[in-house]
């Protein structure tokens, strides 16, 4: 009789379903209509009992009866029920006519908690889902180690210098840059060798002063460290206007024919025909792109 | 090999001279059963072997001085970029059917200055903060760039809406734990979608040595190594993702490098201290990126045509053969 069942099962540790934490105690039995584990709503401990379960998006009422408690295989009765809401509402009422309130009540809330979670279930699936694709170890450290040493073969600084000396030497930035190029460096010695008369020692000041330096285009942009000489650039630019003017003299007197390069290109240094005009401001030689 | 053994063991006790060490021709060190024993024969084959290399090679370099100017060139060593299996879709850079294509395709409104490139940078759902800064940092690397949060909308709507709007190309960063590792990139008139994974990003506070920040102006791009037919339709991808005329009072370089199918970006300002030297200075953020897979049409991941995806069991099948 169900109160034995209780006794011994129940109200002790005894039954298998039962899990108890630290305020309640739950009942893991899949007939069961509340989840708890109580004398009124266990289905071992209850001859007559009801409960609603969902398979695959359709609800079912169960009910079980004492006169079939000696047939295991027939003991639980299966009603589907009603898509509708209302009209499942009432097929409960008429199947659960006459039993316990309790049971009836348990049921109904039961089933509009089902249906309620369905319906999440079919909006959510309309929406986008995140399709989680699982990580393979073994590839993720593969392709890690392979990316490591891509990355070292690459070199990819010496890459990237290399390509904007390539773009600097096939004039993609026009005339921003004024570097001569070594074939004028070469005439240009050649022809300073040669001809050795007063311009030599002006020459010979520029040289030193300017051995290391090159005409710089980005006086504004004091922002970058890698701009060690910026000072000393302005001042020596402004002298070189100053002798460029006089040297530009001294070698129309010795232009021997000989080298095709003339005027200020004969000069080591970088020629500037522009300064000519801009010589109160150094600053805007910069690239007046 | 029994013989070698009862050798190998009575030698074992003190510091055995190597020369009583010649074993048969039949004898192998993996035959012995004893794992100590086994062990020290092992390393003492090693030693020989080891030996015997640098004597022959002090040997070549003897005959290499005698020859002087008339010794063979010397052997230029195998790397992973020498083997690689050559691949027939490689182009020719005087090739006139590609040349042609590429003047059809969907990039030549770009490449012919039709339009300007208008970037929307968006992420998944919910980005958390790395995304978000790294999203932030890479508008300021992209010229004419939008960053807008996606606020659980499908991108299937959103672009008829980006396209109205005039936007050329969708950009979307996959986030997964926090960080960025996934790329969508999406020319939007109807142009490939290219979907990569991402990896090893630095933002530009943990750049070490990072210059001030990336400037207004319009960098310019260096697309390194992209050889094959796909490496091109995807290095024209990356192009049109910068204003086709770059600023040059900027001094701001954008690269992508192909090396080994992997795409290095990184972001640098340039310095011309000579003509014959350079200077970068590393600026913004850095990534690497895999290409996953390449579909003709906008983004649709059901439906959409495949050009190229990356499978691993066909494509992951030799350490030589690379496919960008």
């Amino acid at each position: 009789s169900p109160q034995i069942v209780w006794s011994m099962l129940g109200n002790r540790q005894f039954c298998s379903y039962k899990m108890t934490t630290k305020t309640q105690n739950f009942c893991r039995n899949e007939y069961n209509l509340t989840g708890l584990c109580n004398r009124s709503s266990c289905p071992l401990a209850n001859s007559q009992y009801a409960t609603i379960r969902e398979e695959k998006g359709r609800c079912y009422l169960y009910m079980k009866t004492i006169e079939r408690a000696a047939f295991p295989r027939r003991l639980w009765e299966r009603v589907l029920l009603n898509k509708n809401y209302e009209k499942a509402l009432e097929q409960i009422d008429e199947n659960l006519i006459y039993w316990p309130r309790f049971i009836r009540h348990k049921c109904k809330q039961r089933f509009t908690k089902i249906t309620q979670y369905l319906i999440r279930i079919r909006k959510l699936t309309l929406k986008r889902q995140r399709k989680l694709v699982p990580l393979r170890r073994k590839i993720e450290r593969r392709e890690k180690r392979r990316e490591e040493k891509a990355l070292i073969a690459a070199q990819l600084d010496n890459a990237i210098e290399k390509e904007l000396l390539e773009r600097l030497k096939q004039d993609t930035y026009g005339d921003i840059y004024n570097f001569p190029i070594h074939a004028f460096d070469k005439a240009l010695q050649q022809q300073q060798a040669e001809s050795e008369s007063e311009s030599d020692a002006e020459r010979e000041e520029e040289d030193d002063e300017d051995v290391d330096k090159r005409e710089f285009v980005e006086a504004e942009d004091s922002e970058l460290s890698d701009f060690e000489d910026m000072d000393k650039l302005e001042t020596s630019s402004e002298e070189e206007q100053e002798e460029e003017e006089v040297e530009k003299k001294a070698l129309h007197s010795k232009s021997k024919g000989k080298t095709p390069l003339k005027g200020p290109a004969r000069r080591k240094r970088p020629y500037i025909e522009i300064e000519y005009e801009e010589e109160t401001e150094p600053t805007t030689k910069t690239k007046a792109a | 090999a029994m013989a070698g053994d009862g050798g190998g063991s009575a030698e074992h006790g003190g510091p055995p001279a190597p020369e009583r060490v010649l074993f048969p021709p039949t004898f192998s060190v993996s035959e012995i059963k004893n794992k100590q024993r086994r062990h020290f024969m092992f390393l003492r084959w090693k030693q020989q072997q080891r030996k015997e290399k640098l004597a022959a090679k002090k040997k070549r370099r003897k005959e290499r001085e005698a020859l002087g100017d008339k010794a063979p060139p010397k052997a230029i060593p195998k790397t992973i970029e020498n083997q690689r299996v050559y691949d027939e879709t490689t182009v020719d850079p005087n090739d006139e059917e590609v040349a042609f294509d590429e003047a059809t395709d969907e990039f030549a409104p770009y490449f012919n200055r039709q339009t300007v490139p208008k970037i929307l940078i968006t992420t998944s759902d919910r980005p958390r903060g790395r995304t978000v800064r790294f999203c932030e940092q890479l508008a300021t690397v992209i010229p004419n760039s939008h960053v807008y949060y996606r606020r659980g909308l499908a991108l299937k709507r959103i672009i008829p809406q980006c396209i109205a709007r005039d936007f050329t190309d969708l950009i979307v960063i996959n986030e997964d734990r926090k960080i960025p590792n996934g790329l969508v990139l999406s020319h939007l008139p109807d142009g490939p979608t290219a979907h990569f994974r991402m990896s090893s990003v630095r933002l530009r506070k943990e750049i070490k040595r990072k210059g001030k920040e990336p400037t207004e102006h319009a960098p310019e791009v260096i697309l390194n190594n992209f050889t094959t037919r796909l490496g091109h339709s995807v290095g024209r991808m990356f192009a049109s993702l910068f204003p086709h005329d770059p600023q040059f009072i900027g001094r701001q370089v954008a690269t992508f490098h192909n090396q080994r199918d992997y795409i290095f970006f990184r972001f640098h300002r340039y310095i011309f201290k000579s003509e014959k030297k350079v200077g970068i200075q590393e600026l913004g953020p850095r990534f690497t990126l895999k290409l996953r897979s390449l579909q003709k049409g906008t983004f649709d991941s059901k439906f959409g045509e495949y050009e190229w995806i990356h499978k691993r069991r066909e494509m992951d099948t030799s350490r030589r053969k690379f496919h960008l």
